[in-house]
């Protein structure tokens, strides 16, 4: 059973725009929805949870452990949280190829994993997504689809205890879109990690939304999201 | 005319090494600019950059001010039995301070271009910090800072007006290339001058073919 509580805010303020992030929910699902349009604060909050970003005050708990409490000067840094990110535009290192990406997080020191870096984890990624022919390619020379399957690859090789996606299916086409989706239920299913993910398509909704959490404007609209379906939530959508 | 190999080796010695200096200095210091969250960011910008706009002689001299025996560090450097006025460590130097500038700013404009996103991926991957710089930042920067130590070389190699001041013109121990070619035709003795700008001309070809060479062919297209 997983347990995320959080509770996070903090006042942005730039020349351009005058933003105030203030979100709190608890969750015991494993399948998280942040959902709201673009500019409600949601890759913020995403990154808050991940530690990328500071924040004026906060809290979160993760089964248990305390990641961030701010009252209590806890601020565990994004290498101690060991809290996976599956970036919008998947941020594979272009310098680095596909065996080499998946391979980093298993790598420590001062140095980048070898060209032929061998390794039984590294093996199965390549064999479940189905990107050992590609495994010698850079990102430059991958599809979409293979881009995210390194990405999540890369991401879930440290035996990460959450998995963060930022709008995970927006880069690709529409039928390639439907194909991931059901990709990452199979795997979340399979490998029992709990997930948040940030969307404002309501197809992305109505697969993983065990829980809705509704962001507009850097609030969150409504505490108690399980008793929203997901087909509600098509009518608050803004894409 | 086989001694224009000496003048030749000096100044690929002096040119190597003061690049070797501005490359590990400039890097740090252009790491740090880009990351420094200060007002006094430009203004430490800009002063580093001088050397780039002032007078190679008026450079020499400060530095002659500075390192000479009665200078602040060159008194200091005293008490060591160190001398840098009339040495080719002094042509070093010089040639460092002329150069700086060129790999400051190629470093500086290489570590801003690099995409925060792929730095904060590192740490949700559990890379620490000092990692995070040698796995992710430096190679994606590496192309910009290369550039900016071939320009840095290349100035170095033709350094004459930081050099003659502070390390003179002694044949064999501190006259350069560029040194050597103006004592030549100083002397009248145009042979030595042709083969000396002959040697350098061909030594700037070599080096512009062997910098085309070192920048790597790899599909980076993708870097943005």
């Amino acid at each position: 059973m997983t347990a995320l509580s959080i509770r996070l805010r903090k006042h942005f303020i730039t020349p351009e725009r005058d933003f105030l992030l203030d979100v709190a929910f608890e969750s015991t699902s494993q399948r998280i929805v942040l959902f709201g349009p673009s500019g409600a604060g949601k890759s913020l909050t995403l990154q808050a949870i991940a530690g990328l970003i500071h924040l004026d005050e906060g809290e979160i708990v993760l089964n248990g452990t305390t990641l961030l409490d701010m009252n209590k000067g806890i601020d565990l840094t994004p290498q101690a949280r060991r809290i996976a990110y599956l970036f919008q535009d998947y941020a594979l290192f272009p310098h680095l190829n596909v065996r080499q990406n998946i391979a980093f997080g298993l790598k420590r020191g001062w140095w980048n994993p070898s060209k032929h870096v061998a390794h039984a984890d590294i093996d199965y990624w390549l064999n479940a997504f189905d990107l050992k022919p590609v495994a010698r390619q850079y990102p430059g020379q991958l599809s979409g689809g293979q881009k995210q399957r390194v990405a999540l690859a890369r991401a879930l090789i440290p035996h990460p205890q959450l998995l963060l996606l930022d709008e995970p299916f927006s880069a690709l086409d529409m039928a390639l879109r439907q194909r991931m989706r059901q990709e990452l239920a199979d795997l979340q299913s399979r490998l029992d990690i709990p997930m948040v993910l940030i969307t404002h398509d309501p197809d992305d909704v109505a697969m993983f939304g065990d829980q809705v959490v509704n962001l507009r404007e850097g609030i969150v609209q409504i505490h108690d999201a399980g008793s929203i379906s997901p087909s509600r939530q098509e009518s608050r959508s803004t894409p | 005319m086989d001694h224009a190999w000496i003048p030749l080796l000096l100044s690929l010695k002096v040119a190597g090494w003061a690049t070797a200096i501005d490359v590990v200095l400039g890097v740090a210091v252009a790491f740090g600019l880009s990351r420094w969250r200060s007002s006094a960011r430009e203004l430490v910008d800009s002063l580093l950059t001088l050397p780039l706009v002032m007078p190679p002689t008026v450079l020499g001299y400060y530095l002659l001010v500075l390192l000479g025996r009665r200078g602040v560090i060159g008194a200091w450097l005293d008490k060591f039995d160190i001398q840098l006025v009339f040495t080719w460590q002094g042509a070093v130097i010089a040639s460092a301070v002329v150069a700086f500038p060129l790999v400051l700013k190629s470093a500086r404009t290489a570590f801003e271009a690099v995409d925060p996103q792929f730095e904060r991926a590192a740490r949700t991957l559990g890379v620490t910090e000092t990692a995070v710089f040698f796995r992710v930042t430096l190679p994606l920067a590496a192309r910009g800072i290369l550039a900016g130590a071939l320009l840095a070389f290349a100035r170095a190699l033709g350094e004459f007006g930081a050099t003659l001041m502070i390390a003179g013109n002694l044949p064999g121990r501190t006259q350069t290339l560029s040194v050597a070619v103006y004592a030549a035709v100083q002397a009248g003795d145009d042979s030595t001058a042709n083969v000396l700008v002959i040697v350098t001309s061909v030594t700037c070809v070599v080096i512009l073919l062997a910098a085309g060479r070192l920048l790597p062919q790899r599909s980076m297209a993708s870097v943005r």
